[in-house]
């Protein structure tokens, strides 16, 4: 809100008494503000928020913003067409047009085929505006030589047309970068080198974007997909500018006929060529490129490695399939071994046991025979020796070895003394009884 | 701002205006003029509906009119229930479309959206997202370029999380959301970014009357920035309550020739809700519209014709309620009726003629009326929110992203404003009169410049620079106008008083107290004397005065208090 409001009331004149230094007096104080929110919205927001973010002054900001939308209109003005103008140029022939550098005479010629037609339109009013044959003549230059206006109109005219524009692309050698030599490339930077080759080469294709060429860590696809397009290279370079003017109808017409062949032979023939070298350059560049290589030989390696690879699994595979086998005839032959071992300590151990049975067995019924089969006195009779025996064979099928082993050690320590013999008889079959091996009353003399 | 089509990161933004019952989308069009964006159909309002058949999906006024037969799977008036948890929302605008159920802490809604019979419960963010990109894809057919960015209106009591969940949704439709901007605000924009208008301090009543709600805001515009100074909500006024006594007042003319209520048949509601609706907007055009139904209720053709003063006074009270939500907002922003100087009318039932009469006859003759039926300048009330918002997205479409976090943050847009008005004295014998410069509520930093005549001969002029306050003198019409006579209740309906003779009012500015004094000497005859007053935000104040062409300039500072 710089401007004015103008208003039309009459402010009161100064009164005697009134005075002040520099006819300044603070008289009061403002009363205090209330804190609102302002709505983020419009165009004076926006201003405003500029100068409290960067602590600006009302009059600071419209000078920083001045000064921009200066600096914006300066930029457009002298942005392309600041070349100088060569002298040896401002001489040409407009009846030469074919021969003349059409960017050159626009003054693009840093801007080439990259030109748009904004700038070409631009720089055309640029070069009117200094050449105009009406200011010559104003400025005094009595030659009339408007030579070099045509040259201007002759120029805008051929890249202004898209069509004529291609034609005379096609055969602009001063956008062509020399592809650089072996001994260069040794020396220098590849891809430095070779990238600007390729960028104005590209110009040509009539798929864009054209790819780039990369650097040492572009990925094998890249590098791959790069050189697809440049030997795929499909372009719509022409070459009708170079044709030789064909003669008016009015003239001999076999002799247009023959140099319309001769022109369309020419072009099939620059096409062909253009083909040819193209197609060499991308091989020379493909020979030198160091990436190349390093695939190839990572490939080699991968390949080799996963062959190893194989290899070295499928060994392992053999060498455990041995080692299971082995194994398995060990673990069997020891599981026969010691199942034998096992059968011949049972059998021995059970014939022990049958011995020291039998031997117990002996031992009791040589107790009772020893002590004369408990008779008092003189031969038993027959009836007390069948009665004791069938009752100690009684208790023997009774009871099972241990017990056996453990009576016949008592009755050995017993001895020869009847009554206590008769007595461990009692006492063992009494056991018998009560574990319920033995009923009451089986045995008759030792019950 | 004419060709601002390639910004920071190739952004190519519009204006969005998402309501419940429709949505605008605007751009900037080559000329520097916002430009409301028809989709496919056609529509320059496009309805806020999506509907579900067979796994295809249909959209705005194809939507809506799959209202009638297929409402179970048409989402509809969904703009309010944006980040909201189920037990806060109303449902009562869903009723006749899909109803909002309870999913986790969202609204969401129960709809069979692909081929499967079996219904999806989609969430009402997902639904969001789904319009906004379906408002994306017909504004990037319409201007064959990839539109990726907007400024989205939301109205003055979207939460924070309601804002975030916007946000959100617009992100997942591919919008970056530039800024959300008030509804209120948007409209005065597009008000004020009209070449032939001028920034000047006005005091600004919005009123959004939509389709299912209305809102009130009275906005401070100072120096083109605005403060919104208070807001009015009522959720239940809107197009609707209109609609409603269109379609009863032809319902009860259908039960009376026919004896069967069409309102009691679900399908015959629906049917008699979209032709009511159209109905009731064409008499806001003509003097009369026609409805006709084909077999509105037992396959009966219905057809009646309805007059606009039939309809006006049926509705009368209604628009009473729309005038009193306007009232209301100024009185709460303790204001009165004369301060206002400009009534914007916004949302589509704005152009409804009556409510902007009944606005005009409440405020002032100086009080500006921007409606259709009373201003023939006034924009096209629909579009006015999107207009706004595309003003705004091409001013900021070229920022960073973190250029637009940093403007709109607190740290900017909270900022002292005025209380009082600070003006200049003038005192021509024993009258004492106030002119203010900077009017209250000015947000601070401030600058002013004015221009004073000086006294004929010229000579020394005195400049008091003064607070003033603001009184509304009331003059009764008998003979001896009585003295000023401050009157603090200004809310008494004085415009159906009407038996008396109706009483003057009007504003008088009094000097509140002095703030300094300057004096410029030797002021040649006929000069004028320029002041520029700048205020600090710590309420500092510079004050420069010169006479206009002179050399010399008299300055001073008054410390902040």
């Amino acid at each position: 809100m710089s401007s004015a409001q103008v208003i039309n009331l009459t402010l009161p004149a100064l009164s005697g008494g009134w005075s002040a230094e520099k006819d300044f007096k603070a008289v009061g104080k403002l009363s205090a503000a209330t804190q609102r929110n302002l709505e983020p919205v419009g165009p004076h927001f926006l201003a405003h928020a500029r100068r409290s973010r960067h602590k600006r002054t009302f009059s600071e900001d419209e000078r920083i913003q001045a000064q921009q939308s200066v600096k914006k209109t300066e930029d457009d003005e002298d942005d392309d067409i600041s070349e100088d103008e060569d002298p040896m140029m401002l001489q040409r022939d407009a009846k030469d047009w074919k021969s003349q550098d059409h960017y050159a005479v626009l003054g693009l010629s840093k801007y080439r085929w990259r030109a748009s037609p904004e700038q070409i339109k631009r720089a055309h009013r640029k070069k009117v505006l200094r050449h105009h044959p009406d200011k010559k003549a104003a400025l005094g230059d009595r030659d009339e030589n408007d030579s070099f206006f045509k040259c201007i109109q002759k120029a805008t005219e051929m890249l202004l047309d898209p069509v004529k524009r291609r034609q005379f692309d096609s055969v602009d050698e001063a956008a062509d970068v020399e592809p650089p030599t072996k001994k260069e490339v040794q020396k220098g930077n590849f891809y430095k080198l070779w990238a600007p080759v390729f960028r104005a080469e590209g110009r040509f294709s009539k798929n864009q974007p054209v790819p780039e060429l990369g650097d040492d860590n572009s990925t094998f696809e890249e590098v791959d997909s790069f050189y697809n397009f440049w030997y795929n290279f499909d372009s719509w370079r022409t070459f009708e500018y170079l044709d030789e003017d064909v003669p008016d109808d009015n003239e001999n017409r076999d002799q247009k006929r023959h140099v319309e062949k001769k022109n369309a032979n020419a072009r099939r023939k620059r096409k062909t060529e253009d083909t040819a070298r193209l197609r060499h350059l991308v091989d020379d560049c493909a020979a030198m490129d160091e990436r190349i290589k390093k695939f190839r030989k990572a490939a080699r390696a991968d390949k080799d490695k996963k062959r190893l690879e194989k290899e070295a699994e499928a060994k392992r595979l053999v060498e455990e399939k041995e080692k299971a086998r082995l194994e398995e005839e060990q673990r069997k032959k020891d599981a026969e071994e010691a199942a034998k071992a096992d059968r011949e300590k049972a059998k021995k151990a059970k014939e022990a046991a049958k011995n020291a049975a039998k031997k117990n067995k002996r031992v009791l019924k040589g107790s009772v025979k020893d002590v004369n089969y408990f008779a008092e006195s003189g031969e038993p009779s027959a009836a007390q020796v069948d009665s004791v025996l069938t009752d100690v064979d009684a208790i023997i099928s009774k009871i099972d070895n241990e017990e056996l082993a453990a009576l016949a050690e008592r009755l050995t320590a017993v001895g020869k003394d009847s009554a206590a013999v008769k007595n461990v008889y009692t006492e063992e079959f009494k056991r018998l009884v009560g574990a319920g091996k033995a009923k009451d009353g089986e045995a008759k003399f030792f019950a | 701002m004419s060709d601002g089509t390639t910004g920071a990161g190739e952004r190519f933004a519009i204006g969005i205006s998402f309501g419940n019952s429709s949505s605008s989308i605007a751009r900037i069009n080559p000329e520097g003029k916002p430009e409301v964006i028809a989709n496919e159909e056609g529509d320059r309002q496009i309805p806020s509906v999506l509907s579900y058949i067979g796994g295809e999906q249909y959209h705005g006024s194809q939507a809506k009119a799959q209202l009638i037969r297929n409402s179970k799977n048409t989402v509809a008036y969904f703009r309010d229930y944006i980040g909201k948890n189920f037990k806060s929302i109303d449902p009562t605008p869903c009723h006749s479309s899909a109803h909002p159920i309870q999913s986790d802490s969202t609204v969401a809604f129960s709809i069979s959206d692909t081929d499967s019979e079996a219904p999806n419960t989609v969430t009402v963010s997902e639904i969001t997202t789904r319009h906004l990109r379906r408002l994306k894809q017909s504004a990037t057919d319409y201007l064959g370029k990839e539109v990726n960015a907007a400024v989205i209106t939301v109205p003055t009591d979207f939460t924070d999380a309601q804002r975030e969940a916007l946000t959100t949704a617009a992100k997942e439709a591919g919008l970056e959301v530039l800024q959300l901007i008030h509804e209120p605000v948007a409209a005065a924009l597009a008000y004020d970014a009209r070449p032939e208008a001028v920034v000047a301090d006005k005091l600004i009543v919005v009123a959004d009357l939509g389709g299912t709600r209305s809102d009130a805001a009275v906005i401070a515009s100072r120096g083109g920035m605005y403060t919104i100074l208070a807001t009015a909500h009522d959720y239940e006024l809107g197009g609707a309550t209109l609609d409603k006594i269109v379609i009863d007042h032809f319902a009860k003319e259908f039960i009376k020739k026919h004896k069967t209520d069409p309102r009691e048949n679900e399908r015959g509601l629906a049917k008699l809700k979209s032709e009511g609706e159209a109905t009731r907007k064409a008499l806001s055009l003509g003097t009369n519209a026609t409805l006709s139904i084909e077999s509105l209720a037992d396959g009966i053709d219905y057809g009646s014709t309805i007059n606009r003063t039939r309809y006006e006074l049926l509705s009368n009270k209604v628009f009473a309620q729309f005038t009193g939500l306007i009232e209301q907002v100024v009185k709460k922003a303790d204001l009165d009726i004369l301060d206002i100087d400009e009534v914007i009318f916004s949302g589509g039932t704005s152009h409804t003629p009556k409510i902007a009469l009944l606005a005009r006859s409440i405020f002032p003759e100086t009080t500006k009326i921007w409606a259709p039926s009373t201003e023939t300048t006034a924009i096209n009330p629909s579009e006015l929110s999107a207009r706004g918002a595309a003003i705004q997205a091409s001013l900021i479409q070229e920022f960073d992203t973190e250029d637009i976090e940093q403007s709109i943050h607190p740290m900017v847009t909270a900022t002292p404003h005025l209380s009082k008005a600070i003006g200049v004295e003038f005192t021509s014998g024993d009258a004492v009169e106030f002119k203010p410069l900077l009017s209250t509520e000015t947000a601070l930093p401030a600058r002013r410049v004015a221009q004073y005549n000086v006294p004929a001969e010229g000579g020394d002029v005195l400049i008091r620079v003064c607070e003033g306050v603001r009184d509304i003198k009331v003059t009764k019409p008998e003979p001896k106008p009585k003295e000023d006579k401050p009157e603090d209740d200004e809310d008494d309906s004085d415009f159906d008083s009407d038996e008396e003779e109706e009483e003057t009012r009007e504003i008088v500015w009094k000097t509140e107290s002095p703030i300094a004094e300057l004096a410029v000497k030797g002021v040649k005859a006929k000069g004028k004397v320029e002041l520029m007053v700048h205020i600090n935000a710590d309420l500092g104040l510079q004050i420069t005065a010169r006479e206009v062409g002179g050399q010399s300039a008299v300055r001073g500072a008054v410390e902040s208090p």
